[in-house]
């Protein structure tokens, strides 16, 4: 499903990716961990087409086609979600219109006809009734207001209602209190299937406790150091990421 | 509300009235003179008018308001229709009167589309509440220049002007200048003014969620400006959110 090859990528013209290589099948969910610094943002904005992350070298191939020479829109209409680690906060804007409009686009980029009122409510209500998010907070300013896990499960359900392909979910479990992070996992594993694929971006390994991922890989430097089953992240928590690079 | 007789401003004005400052004269110059459209809110009653202004609109208007003791008095403009577009409200506030404007205004293209308020308090207790969101791209000009005189009768003044301009693009110019003069000493007003940008973290959310940037754009345009339409009935915010949304989507 993805393909990323030798990937390199700048910001401000500094080098922060360094020749990322990784493969994601339809039907796996790959979790990536790394310290600060290592490139693990930029990897989720690059693949998502954030102005300002510049590829100066390698290949994205996203379901057959190059990921890299599409704009945002069409990234996210091919089928890739971004969780945001921080979600924006969008004054004016009520959500239940900003998803419909999100949906509505997408699907008619794609030649799809568009979704009716009535459909896309009972979408809508499904997802948020299944993230835990009250109703009321659809009818309410995109994520104004909304508190940190709030702010998460809202990704959640802007995942549930447009069905992506793959979702690359960035820190989508910091600032989760217990409870929160049971939510959203539950949400997470929802989306797995065999047609279906995610990235996690993750500090902690706490998240893999609940989704457990297929495989692991340790991201350094603008590079992937090492690759493991889902026993790495223990290990990774025991002994530190220098301890597994080396 | 009665109407008495339309007068005329008779003299051509120059760059040195303030109230023309940031205006284009010559434009100004082909649609003179102007009659001023008296407008009387009698004592205790309530005057709302909406105002949106198309290309077959006059490009210069001056209303003269006069809002009665304990009237209430409410205007909203959406003004986008030409080349050249000044509204000019001139209102006189007696004892306990209020009024509200909320006012849009886009420009795009050449456009210079200028609103001029001048709001005085003759009274004590009356209240007057200004929002204006302006939007221009292309090289249009939006200018506000928005006057409140307090009389030294006018205690118990409540006077705010809110003044927001979002530019679309470098060449594009927005104006603001709202201004205070107060003779009372136990008045309340507070005004502020903000020039600046779309926000670039909001635009790439709602792209990467598949949303076209042009449409991106309108939907946020649209939210800044809708700050102006606040305290509208549902259907008359509706009415005039769809007639702006067709205008964004039309300068996209």
């Amino acid at each position: 499903m993805l393909i990323i090859d030798n990937l390199h990528a700048e910001v401000d013209g500094k080098p922060i990716l360094k020749g990322l290589s990784l493969t994601v099948n339809a039907g796996e969910v790959h979790a990536i961990m790394g310290p600060n610094g290592a490139g693990k943002s930029t990897l989720s904005y690059v693949l998502a087409g954030r102005d300002g992350y510049d590829v100066t070298g390698g290949s994205v191939s996203f379901r057959g086609e190059d990921l890299l020479a599409k704009a945002p829109h069409e990234r996210a209409t091919a089928g890739l979600f971004l969780g945001l680690q921080y979600p924006v906060e969008i004054p004016g804007v009520s959500n239940l219109l900003f998803l419909r409009t999100a949906l509505n686009a997408q699907r008619t980029l794609r030649g799809e006809p568009e979704a009716s009122g009535a459909e896309f409510m009972k979408l809508a209500k499904a997802a948020a009734e299944k993230l835990g998010l009250p109703f009321d907070m659809m009818k309410r300013a995109v994520n104004q207001g909304f508190s940190g896990g709030e702010k998460k499960r809202n990704e959640m359900v802007q995942m549930h209602i447009l069905q992506p392909w793959l979702a690359v979910l960035d820190e989508t479990d910091s600032g989760l209190d217990i409870d929160a992070l049971r939510v959203v996992s539950d949400g997470i594993n929802a989306m797995r299937g065999p047609d279906h694929a995610a990235l996690l971006i993750t500090h902690y390994q706490r998240l893999l406790d609940y989704v457990v991922p297929d495989h692991i890989h340790v991201l350094m430097d603008g590079r992937i150091v090492h690759s493991g089953g889902p026993e790495l992240a223990h290990k990774l928590e025991a002994e530190g990421y220098s301890a597994i690079a080396a | 509300m009665t109407a008495i007789p339309e007068t005329r401003v008779s003299v051509l004005p120059t760059r040195k009235d303030e109230a023309w400052r940031y205006s284009d004269l010559a434009a100004a110059a082909r649609h003179w003179p102007v009659a001023v459209e008296p407008v009387v809110v009698p004592a205790g009653e309530t005057h709302a008018q909406i105002i949106v202004t198309d290309a077959a609109s006059p490009a210069i208007r001056h209303l003269a308001i006069n809002v009665g003791a304990g009237a209430a008095c409410r205007y909203t403009i959406i003004d986008n229709g030409r080349d050249y577009g000044r509204i000019a409200l001139d209102v006189t506030l007696h004892d306990g009167a209020d009024f509200q404007l909320g006012c849009v205004l886009i420009g795009h293209g050449e456009q210079k589309i200028e609103l001029v308020t001048t709001v005085r308090h003759v009274g004590p207790n009356a209240s007057s509440r200004q929002i204006v969101r302006a939007v221009a791209g292309g090289a249009a000009t939006t200018s506000y220049l928005g006057q409140v005189a307090v009389a030294r009768e006018g205690q118990k003044t409540d006077a705010s002007q809110s003044f927001k301009a979002i530019l679309l693009n470098r060449g594009a110019t927005a104006n603001a200048k709202p201004e205070l003069e107060i003779f009372a000493d136990d008045v309340k007003c507070a005004h502020g003014a903000a020039i600046g940008e779309l926000d670039r973290q909001a635009l790439f959310y709602l792209v990467s969620r598949g949303i076209p940037p042009e449409q991106a754009r309108a939907l946020l345009t649209r939210a800044f400006l809708s700050d102006a339409l606040g305290g509208l009935d549902e259907d008359a915010a509706a009415a005039l959110e769809a007639g702006i949304t067709a205008r964004l989507e039309a300068m996209a």
